[in-house]
């Protein structure tokens, strides 16, 4: 079987963002951007899956602008075998997201697609449930371990309290939580060898589909701040403090 | 027309984060009816119809709902739909899970963990772990939210509504429960606790994580990690609080060992008062805390055991 996997680009997970002071969002000029963490430990699963004998092809897809090129090529550097860039330079969210995702499966009939749980720039989690949604498959999200089993595919989650084991019917979307997986780095030879490898590109406008925003912005604000307190000298001190001044411990 | 809140349980107990959620619902501005969906949950449907500001309970009992898939709860949700304005949903793994789902079946978008509601079309909710904030509109005509309750004071008790009966769909067939390990702890849930105590990579070890639990029961506290500690394995993954784990917002919060990444601080910062506990004077956890103790934790943990004790 094919496995897709969608991948973001991101402002990279490490940079201190900085909201505009005009209110008009977050300033993403000259800012690093990487893959969204999450996505690489999708891509990883999605290898280790082909590796294992599961899958033939996994095949990254992204959807922004022409630089999302770098996201598709460092999938490739980690062993995606070939890539499609849906391009447009509107802000898409995650439904329209979705529709668009639902047209590369269209195209590609995969038995899989794996994403990540969350974008780590808009924090929605939305898209992989959408996108099971539109084509009417079973979804796991948050997943923690996946494992392929002939006409169905297991999949342990996540969730508030422990975890939970699923069996899903394939094809069938997949979410992927932080622990399932450490992601490999691409060594040099192969992000030489990714340079090579097919990267599709396609208009998004070109589908069809309504990827108007639907959610408008009407402003982006700094959160209120704390202010840093004061360094005590002893745990004595401390537990008095929050007896007392915080109030917070009898 | 009115909101439809959906009841977060374990088909035994009503979650405390409902009545959050309720406050978060009525702030639409319309009459709140609540939809209980599970196995055998006649006790929860008795405890949502005693919150003040419901105005009537569904209920939709039948085996399969117990495992609350989202594939059954959208089959379940999306014709209920066509009576309501708008989806309330907490922002839990259940509702991240079905809400989505949900929306996309109505062909509209959804706001994921609202922080607040200005208006019935206006929200606020963080982006970029919580280090910026947007005020949304959606004019679509449905809106689906996931609500941060944490953000929300809880609705109190003293309603009486009404109970109604409503029909299941049949079992998807797309997804089957197989099984669950839920933690049975006796210690409060993470994310209702008016203590939390978290310990990060410094503690070292699994075992030296017991300092952290000693401390969090003589305070009647949950038990926290940073994403390091539970990726050490010194503590199972729904323990984590962070951008990508649980988000808390107790009375007080005690960061022993954790350095303070934005990752983290963005499932803390909320909480009224922060104590840090480090050996590393620069850490940027001091930057958000109200009280710190610069210092070595398997020194200092256990004098606060001692002033704990010292005046009981
Ligand atoms: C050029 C550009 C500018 C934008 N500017 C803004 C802005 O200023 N303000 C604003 O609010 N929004 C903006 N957006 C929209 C924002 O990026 C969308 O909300 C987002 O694509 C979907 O939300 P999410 O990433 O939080 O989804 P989630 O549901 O959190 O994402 C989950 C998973 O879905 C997959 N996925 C999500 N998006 C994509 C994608 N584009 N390609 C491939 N896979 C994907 C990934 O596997 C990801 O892990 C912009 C988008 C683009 C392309
Ligand atoms: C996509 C993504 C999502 C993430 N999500 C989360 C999340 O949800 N939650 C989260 O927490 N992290 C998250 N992280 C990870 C985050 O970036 C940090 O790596 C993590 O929070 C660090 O954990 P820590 O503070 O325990 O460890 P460290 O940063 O290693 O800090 C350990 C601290 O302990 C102190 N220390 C050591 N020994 C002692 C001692 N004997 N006495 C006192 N102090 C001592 C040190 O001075 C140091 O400050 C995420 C990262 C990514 C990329």
């Amino acid at each position: 079987m094919k496995i897709i996997v969608p991948v973001k680009r991101v402002v990279d997970y490490n940079v201190k963002i900085r909201v505009k002071p005009d209110g008009s969002g977050v300033d993403t000029i000259n800012v690093k951007m990487s893959m969204n963490p999450f996505d690489e430990i999708a891509v990883e699963e999605a290898i280790r899956l082909k590796e294992a004998g599961h899958a033939d092809e996994v095949i990254a897809v992204s959807i922004g602008p022409a630089k999302a090129q770098e996201t598709l090529r460092t999938a490739l550097a980690m062993g995606a075998d070939r890539a499609i860039l849906y391009k447009t330079d509107l802000p898409i969210e995650p439904l329209a997201v979705a529709k668009i995702l639902k047209s590369a499966v269209e195209k590609e009939k995969p038995g899989l697609v794996i994403l990540g749980k969350q974008a780590i720039d808009d924090d929605s989690n939305q898209t992989g449930q959408m996108l099971a949604a539109l084509l009417n498959w079973p979804q796991a999200t948050f997943a923690f371990k996946v494992s392929p089993q002939g006409e169905t595919v297991e999949v342990v989650r996540e969730v508030d309290g422990g975890l939970q084991t699923l069996a899903l019917r394939l094809p069938a979307i997949v979410t992927v939580d932080l622990r399932i997986n450490q992601p490999r780095y691409a060594s040099l030879p192969n992000i030489m060898k990714a340079k090579k490898k097919p990267l599709e590109e396609i208009d998004a406008a070109s589908l069809g589909i309504d990827i108007e925003p639907k959610v408008k912005v009407l402003k982006t604000a700094e959160p209120p701040t704390r202010k840093a307190g004061v360094k005590l000298k002893t745990a004595a001190e401390l537990v008095d403090k929050l007896r007392t001044e915080a109030g917070v411990l009898q | 027309m009115a909101v439809l809140l959906v009841a977060e349980h374990n088909n035994k107990a009503l979650n405390g984060a409902t009545a959050k959620a309720l406050t978060a619902a009525k702030a639409l501005g319309a009459p709140v009816h609540v939809l209980v969906a599970g196995a055998g949950v006649d006790a929860v449907a008795q405890k949502a119809a005693a919150l003040e500001g419901v105005d009537k309970v569904l209920v939709a009992d039948a085996p399969h709902l117990a495992a609350h898939l989202a594939e059954d709860l959208a089959a379940l949700i999306v014709p209920l739909m066509a009576n309501y304005d708008a989806l309330v949903v907490v922002a839990s793994t259940t509702g991240k899970n079905f809400a989505p789902r949900v929306a996309a079946l109505l062909d509209v978008p959804q706001i994921s963990e609202a922080t607040a509601i200005l208006s019935p079309t206006q929200f606020e909710r963080p982006i970029y772990a919580g280090n910026a904030i947007q005020t949304v509109e959606v004019t679509a005509p449905k809106k689906v939210l996931t609500i941060r309750t944490t953000a929300f004071a809880a609705a109190p008790e003293g309603g009486s509504a009404a109970i109604e009966k409503i029909d299941a769909p049949a079992q998807s067939e797309l997804a089957k429960f197989v099984s669950e390990d839920i933690s049975q702890s006796a210690r409060p849930d993470l994310t209702a606790a008016k203590v939390v105590v978290s310990g990060g990579r410094g503690l070292g070890s699994a075992d030296n994580f017991k300092l952290i639990e000693r401390i969090a029961d003589k305070l009647g506290a949950a038990v926290g990690a940073s994403r390091a500690a539970v990726d050490a394995g010194f503590i199972p993954g729904d323990f984590q609080v962070g951008q990508t784990g649980k988000v808390v917002a107790p009375e007080l919060y005690i960061a022993v060992g954790i350095s303070g990444a934005i990752q983290h601080l963005a499932g803390m910062k909320d909480s009224k008062v922060i104590v840090a506990i480090n050996k590393d004077e620069e850490a940027p956890i001091f930057q958000v805390a109200d009280y710190g103790l610069v210092g070595d934790l398997f020194q200092i943990l256990p004098e606060i055991e001692a002033a704990l004790d010292s005046r009981k």
